[in-house]
């Protein structure tokens, strides 16, 4: 399996013994701009994973010949820091616990939506390159201090509840990308579960209220069956 | 449980049973140990006694020699003839025997009729076999001496009849002998009944296990209660088989519950599907059909990962993974994830939490996925314009939750039931949900040692959440 070279989107490296798993996922990422490698057991993806730069791994737990977290092990030890996406069957949270210890940098169980699977990716490929401690957070005219946690809208300043303020960090943080609700509750609420009511839906909703009423241009949208975007446009 | 015994065992033979006890060989072990003790004991008095009573008789006789060479030195021959005759003779010792001879081997005075053969005359003891002069017809007697060469050539024997001595050491031997017996009756009598004992204990175990093998698991090992090793020993067993038997069940329940909740919607799936592909639909209706699947699919696996969370506490596993936490902060965020959903729904829930921290050990996630369950259901049955409370405090010592709604409330009969697996108290369904938010809260209650108790909100539902004090 040779590496696809060139074009635009992020390189991203498929670790999945499942055949039809993983052609849908390659299929999908295809389709949304990526260049996908796949290897189908543990040896092949860290050898795939040392020798190539990729932007971002998606690499399943249970393999064969290499066990997930070793192939991660053995990644982090020789010093690839390419972030990495877990995939797998075990949803409990000491077993998420264990997998980011072993230094993956997120954890999806399996069943997954490919939007969810979709909107970490994009956003942990663009994490890599992400700076050091920032202060100041800003997206088309919205402006967030965070030292002085005020936020501000075309110079008009916006009064945020601290939670609220913790949402819209998320969201600026990762600007112009689709977050879903299951990143918003594990990111703003560090809760791993799925609350029946549609309680983040309510949340974004007031948030929105603050930032984009009175506004000609949304910038809080709504990503139709993934999640939301700060975006300007839909 | 000895009454509930196969009768048909498969053992083999009962001596062979028995040999092959572990108790039984320890027991004869023991009894060996015991009896080589018993005899090393006796062995040693025996020969110590022995050994000092023909010393003190050996040390009578050589005092007497030196007596009778001094009585030579002073007295001479004459004097020493007419001392061995006195000491010979009728009125002298009973026991004794004397010879005195002429320096050519002859008798001259004494008891004896000829030097004996085995003394020498140098002063050493020796055991010999000897007949006295005059009394040839009865036994021999068994005699210590010791002879002495006088000045002259003359020998002098004197000795001691040892009959009495030996007698002394042969009753002892029958003695110890006896004893020896006796101690290793008692000894071996003692092991057997001890083993006998040991086995029908462990045979008691075994046959309850073999009932468990069986598929009886609802059987106990008996216990006498009398506190020893056995009895704790059934105490430690019988909990673990609770524990795999609450395991067991948990899980067959899982399995049960899969099969019940997840038939229908999977039923569904396949009718529609398989109907949409009969009817050739245009692609609209093809996608309608896609969509529908997959809301269905999100349903049976929101159902799948409650029962998973539901094993997860019940099973313990996590148990390992409780750390401390403080209940107002995780009842405060609860509360704030709520409130904007509940006041979407005309409802006011307020948030009150005490001034003093409320330690409690705590698995995190599960808890918060417990308390928001409480508060869906809070939010799903409250009436409009009804209020929601959530209040968090000390009471009696322990750390407590209260959740206070204003739905319809549940009847007392019916509190108990609503913990259980898919149990939907509206038989209608008119409210969403799957049956499983108040089985996992049940499960991680259980899992943090706390307990919940439903009351009347006087109108709606009250639920009490007390967890253990903090040490």
């Amino acid at each position: 399996m040779v590496p696809n070279r060139g074009g635009s989107g992020v390189r991203v490296l498929i670790v999945e013994d499942d055949e039809k798993t993983a052609g849908y996922m390659a299929k999908g990422l295809g389709e949304s701009g990526h260049l996908v490698d796949r290897a189908a057991d543990g040896h092949e993806g860290l050898f795939l994973a040392s020798e190539n730069p990729y932007d971002i791994i998606v690499l399943d737990r249970m393999l064969p010949k290499l066990d997930g977290l070793a192939v991660l092990q053995a990644l982090r030890t020789q010093g690839v820091g390419t972030p990495v996406l877990i995939l797998s069957a075990l949803a409990n949270v000491d077993e998420r616990v264990k997998g980011l210890k072993a230094g993956g940098d997120d954890y999806l169980t399996k069943p997954f939506a490919f939007s969810e699977l979709l909107a970490r990716l994009e956003v942990l490929a663009k994490r890599s390159g992400a700076p050091g401690v920032q202060t100041r957070l800003g997206y088309a005219d919205l402006e967030m201090d965070l030292l002085a946690r005020k936020v501000k809208r075309a110079g008009k300043p916006i009064d945020l509840q601290p939670r609220e303020f913790r949402l819209l960090e998320y969201l600026l943080r990762r600007a112009g990308q689709t977050v879903t609700r299951t990143m918003l509750l594990e990111g703003v609420w560090d809760y791993h579960f799925d609350p029946q009511t549609n309680v983040i839906d309510v949340h974004i909703s007031r948030l929105r209220q603050k930032i984009d009423k009175g506004f000609d241009r949304p910038l809080l949208q709504t990503v139709r069956g993934a999640g939301y975007a700060l975006r300007t446009e839909p | 449980m000895p009454s509930g015994r196969s009768p048909n065992h498969e053992s083999p033979s009962r001596a062979a049973r028995l040999w092959g006890s572990a108790g039984f060989r320890f027991a004869l072990a023991s009894t060996a140990l015991f009896a080589f003790c018993v005899i090393f004991i006796g062995a040693l008095i025996f020969f110590s006694t022995t050994t000092l009573i023909e010393r003190q008789v050996s040390d009578t006789v050589g005092a007497e020699l030196r007596g009778l060479a001094e009585q030579y030195r002073q007295e001479g021959r004459p004097g020493l003839i007419a001392a061995v005759n006195r000491r010979s003779g009728p009125l002298g010792e009973r026991e004794g025997v004397y010879l005195l001879t002429d320096p050519g081997g002859r008798p001259v005075a004494g008891n004896l009729s000829g030097w004996p053969a085995p003394v020498e005359p140098n002063g050493e003891w020796v055991r010999l076999t000897i007949r006295r002069a005059g009394d040839e017809e009865s036994s021999p007697l068994l005699v210590g001496a010791r002879g002495f060469l006088l000045s002259d050539g003359s020998r002098l024997l004197v000795g001691r009849d040892m009959r009495a001595v030996e007698s002394f050491r042969e009753s002892l031997l029958q003695i110890l002998g006896l004893g020896l017996v006796v101690s290793l009756a008692i000894g071996s009598l003692g092991g057997w009944s001890l083993s006998r004992r040991l086995l029908r204990r462990i045979d008691n175990i075994s046959a309850t296990s073999r009932q468990i093998i069986g598929g009886d698991l609802g059987q106990r090992v008996s216990r006498d209660g009398n506190g020893d090793e056995f009895d704790r020993l059934a105490i430690s067993l019988n909990q673990m088989l609770d524990r795999i038997e609450a395991l067991m069940t948990g899980m067959r329940l899982v399995t049960d519950s899969l099969a019940h909740d997840l038939r229908s919607p999977l039923t569904r799936i396949k009718g529609r599907i398989e109907l949409a592909l009969r009817n050739g639909e245009d692609s609209e209706s093809l996608r309608q059909t896609l969509e529908q699947t997959l809301a269905e699919l999100d349903i049976i696996q929101g159902t799948f990962n409650s029962l998973l969370a539901i094993a997860e506490a019940e099973a313990g596993v996590s148990r390992s993974s409780l750390v401390e936490i403080d209940l107002r902060d995780l009842a405060a965020d609860v509360a704030e994830l709520y409130q904007p959903a509940a006041e979407d729904r005309g409802l006011v829930l307020t948030a009150d939490v005490s001034t003093v921290p409320l330690p409690v050990r705590a698995h995190r996630q599960l808890l918060a996925q417990a308390m928001a369950n409480l508060l869906d259901n809070a939010i799903k049955y409250t009436l409009p314009d009804g209020d929601i409370t959530l209040a968090a405090k000390l009471e009696e010592g322990r750390p407590t939750l209260v959740i206070g709604d204003r739905g319809p409330g549940i009847p007392p009969e019916q509190r108990e039931k609503v913990f259980e697996r898919f149990v939907r108290l509206d038989s209608s369904r008119s409210h969403p949900g799957s049956g499983l938010g108040l089985s996992l809260v049940s499960a991680v209650a259980k899992l943090h040692g706390s307990e919940i108790v439903l009351s009347d909100n006087n109108p709606g539902l009250k639920v009490v959440w007390r967890f253990p004090p903090s040490s």
